[in-house]
């Protein structure tokens, strides 16, 4: 009888291993992070970020391929480290975070590169305007954190042109970089 | 000559009404204007640096008035008793919007805690975020407050040509010099 029960709880505690796990993106503990960078007058990198965002992913070493995610933005989140310079990110001059409050991406294909690498493609909505665009992503580590969770985190990064997704580009012909940490908790 | 009296406002009263209506004016096309400017605007830059250095400077400047206005008698009104109620509340009104898009107008810069520079002269400090997406709240105060101002202001304009060419009284002519009992 022991033995039975003993033999059920170990499958129990171990199942979620034999399949892809969901993870949330810790937005809430801030270890994941959503940065863009695009250059200035073409002399230098102006760097900023999105501030809050969420999203889910699962993923399983052993099956990379099967690994899915999606992530939401809220583009009015956009901070540059300068208030007046925010206020003109969000007017539609660029985002207009009033009509577009949200920007998502969800990936469709996942391939694995090897090597912890991954080509993540996606549709990439932004200004109300969806594209398909790749993300290259690597796997930085997974394990137990020491709070009795799991844990796995991925950084990806990718480029895009405002022209793209219906934004004038009144700042020149220039591309945009974006650069995505994630960290998931197990569920 | 230049405090006010019983039926004319004196120079100094004079003065800083005009001082006031042209700088007025100025920082509301200078507001209108400078928002559409081009990035590579050569006056990208300089615009916004003017348009918010004179705002803090009429902002000291309208304090200082204030001060004059209530040390002061103020001159007889004239017209009818609604005339006189009205021309009340407007001028409150004036006063009251100019004070508010001041205030709007320093909350959008120093919304990152970032303090204004008065024409590189001095640097009046911010105390940083008050409210959430400040810069956003109080831009769009700021530019609604200066639209009713400024429909205020040609209000207030007719209001005085009204009682210069249709009543034919002093209201207009006592503002542009001081008149003699």
């Amino acid at each position: 009888m022991k033995k039975t029960l003993a033999a059920v709880l170990l499958t129990a505690l171990l199942s979620p291993l034999a399949q892809a796990a969901d993870y949330v993106i810790d937005s809430k503990g801030a270890h994941a992070s959503i940065n863009f960078k695009t250059q200035h007058l073409g002399y230098s990198w102006l760097t900023g970020r999105f501030n809050e965002f969420e999203g889910t992913f699962s993923y399983d070493a052993e099956k990379p391929q099967a690994a899915k995610i999606a992530v939401n933005i809220k583009t009015a989140s956009i901070d540059s480290n300068h208030a007046e310079r925010d206020k003109h990110l969000r007017s539609d001059d660029f985002l207009n975070v009033k009509d577009f409050p949200e920007a998502k991406f969800v990936s469709t294909k996942i391939t694995d590169k090897g090597d912890g690498k991954l080509e993540v493609a996606g549709k990439f909505t932004l200004h109300g305007t969806t594209k398909n665009i790749v993300i290259d992503a690597e796997k930085i580590g997974e394990g137990d954190d020491p709070w009795g969770g799991y844990r796995a985190g991925f950084a990806g990064n990718t480029e895009i042109r405002m022209a793209d997704y219906g934004m004038k580009e009144i700042l020149g012909p220039t591309t945009v970089l974006l650069e995505l940490h994630v960290e998931g908790v197990r569920q | 000559m230049l405090r006010n009296s019983e039926n004319s406002f004196g120079w100094v009263a004079i003065v800083m009404h005009w001082i006031s209506a042209i700088a007025v004016i100025g920082l509301f096309a200078l507001g209108w204007w400078m928002v559409e400017l081009n990035y590579y605007s050569e006056w990208y830059r300089t615009a916004p640096h003017w348009h918010k250095s004179v705002g803090l400077l009429l902002a000291a400047f309208i304090l200082l008035r204030l001060g004059w206005k209530f040390v002061n008698i103020a001159p007889k009104a004239i017209g009818n008793p609604w005339e006189k109620r009205l021309a009340g509340l407007a001028h409150a009104a004036l006063y009251g919007l100019l004070l508010s898009i001041f205030c709007s107008g320093y909350l959008i810069s120093t919304a990152d805690g970032r303090g204004i520079e008065i024409f590189d002269w001095w640097t009046v400090p911010g105390f940083g975020e008050l409210l959430e997406n400040q810069e956003d709240v109080a831009g769009l105060v700021h530019e609604y407050l200066a639209y009713g101002l400024i429909v205020l202001v040609v209000l207030h304009a007719l209001a005085a040509l009204k009682h210069h060419f249709i009543d034919k009284d002093n209201t207009l002519r006592r503002m542009l010099r001081v008149l003699k009992n």
